[in-house]
């Protein structure tokens, strides 16, 4: 299990295009990190759906190649 | 039996479960252990199920709501979220409110 932070980011720029998007490496293993996404897209959106629009930007990537990543999401 | 089945026994055995990885004493993953830490600190009383104890349940969870990590809050039956969304709503004072609202005994 493990993914580049370079395609952690390309898949979440293209989900989520004119919007913040920061990403930290928690452990240094390409397995643990951590996003902040603040976008207009998550407008009238709960938070289990804000976060569900996050996993499927990882197109199934999350818990299958990518075993931590703590989500934060805020509409812009 | 069927793990939908299986999994719905679960949700339903109390009004407040947490599908997490280990358990309560001893969680195995640190969003596991957070999540324990605020239910306990609210001191609520909620069912824990050890997903590795049964990986059908563990896979078959993801498909069931849709949400592919553990772990996972169900309150009355409804899927509240995973470690982060649980934590933020404490973080942001609305948790207590929250488990009111739905009913729920919180004894701080």
């Amino acid at each position: 299990m493990a993914i580049k932070q370079s395609e952690l980011e390309t898949l979440l720029k293209n989900a989520f295009p004119n919007s913040v998007i920061e990403i930290k490496d928690l452990a240094g293993d390409d397995n643990h990190f951590s996003a902040k996404i603040c976008s207009s897209l998550f407008k009238g959106k709960n938070k289990v759906e804000q976060h569900k629009m996050v996993y499927k930007a990882l197109k199934g990537k999350m818990d299958t190649e990518l075993h931590a990543l703590s989500i934060s999401t805020e509409e812009k | 039996m069927d793990v939908n089945k299986k999994i719905e026994e679960i949700i339903n055995s109390s009004e407040v479960v947490l599908f997490m990885k280990g358990t309560p004493e001893m969680p195995q993953c640190g969003f596991s252990m957070v999540a324990v830490n605020i239910l306990k600190h609210l001191k609520i009383n909620f069912n824990s199920f050890d997903v590795y104890s049964d990986e059908n349940v563990r896979q078959g969870l993801k498909k069931y709501s849709n949400w592919p990590t553990i772990p996972q809050i169900y309150v009355k039956k409804e899927f509240i979220g995973g470690s982060d969304i649980l934590k933020e709503m404490f973080e942001k004072k609305e948790l207590t409110k929250f488990f009111l609202d739905k009913g729920i005994q919180i004894n701080k």
